[in-house]
């Protein structure tokens, strides 16, 4: 058998174990999760009166850029590569990743990219004060001298996402088990499999995006320079080519989350397996045709308004039935309410929620008194956060025990449960309210009639904040304190192979292709 | 490890990458311009009109109002204005009109007109056989220049339209264009 894990910080530097890579890209996303939600605790802070109380303006809009890439860059894309490098090779009985030396790299270049992305706070001129769209001419002739700094920043984070995502694709298409069919595969690794197409064909296109600003900032070219016989609304539509698919490479991995942790704790298998793999692909298909409703108010011709507006109603489809199976498998099923139960619940409930406002914003006419307000804010945390956040909190919970051989406090996991849900709803549902009433999103001030439900809002922020200190002690307390556990299945109702190896998981798994029946 | 399946797979993804890349950076606005040059979505209009219009024609059964705007995009500190704001023509008829610009201030500067026809679907419609916004506008400091403008209202302009507005949109590209183009001035 082979040899354990290495000693001291070269385990961590040269390593291409899987698991260690996995824990690693986790440990990382979670860091920049406390990064980010401290500067949401700034735009918060801020927020919480009218008038300016504790930053300038220009810091405001730094703050506000910076939350939103740190998060969608660092915090969840990686969260969700991290999960997949630990529970991807368990899943499929692989022995690796196919790529082992390739997934070091793209682990280690990570926080290079965020720690030059940081450091633009401190450069003169400030940081990206952009908006994480960063939108030309903002980006381009009115950006500050740091922008340099984002855009190398980005090429790196799109470089390491494409060769997580190869990674990935090669792992599940050459490495799984004797027996394990592509429709054998557990949900997580085809909405993986899904997600990592899409990283390999937006990802350039957003390092595209982001060499194009690069050049109109320096080099004297005009993509998104009208003097120059280019036009801002291509840069939209470019970044926006990218940006829709990339909501969905934020929220598939987290559908097959919930579809692997709702059949456990209902101890049924998943209803209507094969459905949901069609409705993955479907969503992913029609992620590519539907960007421009981002853009209703750009002065689009009614016929263009009304494709964008049609295709993207028809994305209620394929989800609609995702959601449809997850009630399903509840159905008459013997629940029970675990902490990764609550959360996939949540989920369940909240993103649906988020999508139906998402169907609202697609109504085209309505759109142009939505957009740009809290209500697209409201509807894009009910589900990122929502969505992704409580489905990466769901797996942890879900795989811990699994990962180290500890079971974590039921109790302190059930309370962060609640403090996390009941806080994140006092944040963002009155930020529906906020922006029905016209409030704009990105601005450092605001009118006195939104002063009530913006400090309601403020107080579910610090609430929601507290929330998540709370899951850094709960996983820091089982690792180190949490009860052993170590039969191979810890969850009565679980199924895959992953269940099958000793608890906690050797440093080598299947060294031997387990069979699959 | 010298798997080859899995080597073919990387490959194809890296090649599949790096052609999105140049996709979005060398298809994506040629792409996007052509488009919006065939349908006059955004209102971009053509470049010089070459043809002989004489051939076609005029049509003095229709009369189309044209009205002209000037802007002056962010920090420009020229005055910028049309002499005449408005004016009725006969599809196939080419008007001559002219535009005012004064720089007010103390530098020689290079101002560059930009075009937009609402509505859309004028855009193609409306041909340009002369103008200034072909060309970008040198003028010294405190200079004045009365800026031509012949365009021609195409007979196939559609029949709901009985209005056009065309405005120009004044950059400032003294930063842009080679040192040499002030300096001609003198």
């Amino acid at each position: 058998m082979a040899h354990g894990p290495a000693k001291g910080i070269g385990r961590w530097l040269f390593t291409t174990n899987h698991k260690d890579i996995g824990t690693m890209y986790l440990w990382f996303s979670f860091a920049m999760f406390l990064l980010g939600g401290f500067f949401a605790m700034l735009i918060r802070a801020e927020l919480f009166q009218p008038g300016m109380q504790i930053m300038r303006p220009e810091f405001f809009n730094q703050m506000t850029t910076m939350h939103g890439v740190v998060m969608v860059f660092g915090a969840i894309m990686p969260a969700f590569v991290g999960l997949a490098n630990w529970m991807i090779p368990l899943q499929i009985g692989a022995p690796d990743m196919a790529l082992p030396r390739m997934n070091n790299l793209s682990f280690w270049i990570l926080p290079f990219a965020f720690a030059i992305l940081a450091s633009t706070l401190f450069m003169d001129g400030g940081g990206p004060n952009f908006g994480w769209t960063f939108y030309a001419p903002l980006s381009t002739t009115y950006a500050p001298p740091s922008v340099n700094y984002f855009v190398f920043a980005m090429h790196i984070m799109g470089a390491s996402s494409i060769m997580g995502s190869i990674n990935i694709i090669a792992t599940v298409l050459n490495m799984r088990a004797p027996g394990m069919t592509l429709m054998k595969m557990p949900m997580f690794v085809w909405t993986w499999l899904i997600t990592a197409f899409l990283l390999v064909a937006v990802m350039p296109v957003l390092a595209g995006a982001v060499t194009m600003v690069l050049m109109d900032a320096n080099f004297g070219t005009s993509f998104f320079d009208a003097a120059g016989g280019g036009d801002p609304v291509l840069f939209q539509h470019v970044f926006w080519f990218f940006g829709h698919p990339e909501v969905y490479i934020v929220i598939l991995p987290a559908f097959g989350v919930v579809s692997a942790i709702i059949p456990t704790f209902s101890r049924k298998p998943l209803f209507g397996y094969s459905s949901m793999v069609y409705a993955t692909a479907a969503i992913a298909f029609l992620s590519f045709i539907v960007w421009a409703h981002h853009m209703f108010t750009v002065g689009m011709p009614l016929t263009g308004e009304l494709y964008f507006m049609y295709a993207t109603m028809l994305i209620a489809v394929p989800t609609g039935v995702k959601v449809f199976n997850w009630i399903s498998t509840m159905f008459k099923g013997a629940l029970s309410f675990e902490t990764p139960m609550l959360f996939a619940i949540a989920f369940v409930i909240l993103f649906t929620i988020g999508g139906f406002t998402g169907l609202m914003l697609a109504i085209a006419p309505s759109d142009i008194q939505y957009h740009d307000t809290y209500f697209v804010v409201a509807h894009f945390h009910y589900v990122m956060v929502a969505g992704a956040v409580f489905s990466g909190t769901a797996a942890v919970y879900y795989w811990l025990p699994k990962w180290c051989g500890r079971m974590y406090n039921e109790t302190m996991g059930k309370l962060q449960f609640w403090i996390a849900f009941i806080g994140f709803n006092i944040t963002f549902f009155p930020q529906h309210f906020l922006g029905l009433a016209g409030m704009p999103r990105r601005y450092a001030d605001y009118s006195l009639q939104f002063a009530d439900w913006n400090m309601v809002s403020s107080i579910g922020a610090f609430i929601y904040g507290a929330a998540q200190l709370l899951f850094l002690y709960n996983v820091i307390a089982t690792i180190v304190a949490g009860e052993k556990v170590s039969e191979p299945k810890t969850w009565e109702g679980a199924e895959g192979l992953e269940w099958t190896v000793a608890t906690p998981a050797p440093y080598h798994t299947f060294s031997t292709p387990p069979e699959v029946k | 490890m010298a798997n080859k399946p899995v080597t073919l797979t990387l490959v194809k993804s890296l090649l599949g990458a790096a052609a999105m890349f140049l996709f979005a950076i060398f298809v994506m606005p040629p792409l996007y311009d052509v488009f919006c040059e065939v349908t006059g979505i955004g209102g971009k209009t053509g470049g010089r009109y070459e043809e002989d219009v004489a051939v076609a024609g005029v049509d003095t059964s229709r009369t189309v109002k044209v009205q002209f705007v000037a802007t002056n995009n962010g920090e420009m500190d020229w005055v910028f204005k049309p002499t005449v704001y408005e004016v009725k023509v006969h599809p196939g008829e080419p008007t001559p009109v002219t535009f005012y610009a004064k720089n007010t201030t103390d530098r020689d500067m290079v101002g560059q007109a930009i075009p937009n026809v609402v509505p859309n679907n004028a855009a193609q419609h409306f041909l340009k056989t002369e103008c200034f916004c072909f060309n970008s506008q040198p003028l010294a400091a405190g200079e004045e220049a009365e800026l031509p403008l012949v365009f021609i209202v195409d007979r196939d302009l559609p029949p709901a339209v009985h209005t056009i507005t065309l405005s120009y949109t004044l950059f400032d590209v003294t930063d842009r264009v080679a040192p040499g183009a002030v300096a001609k001035l003198d």
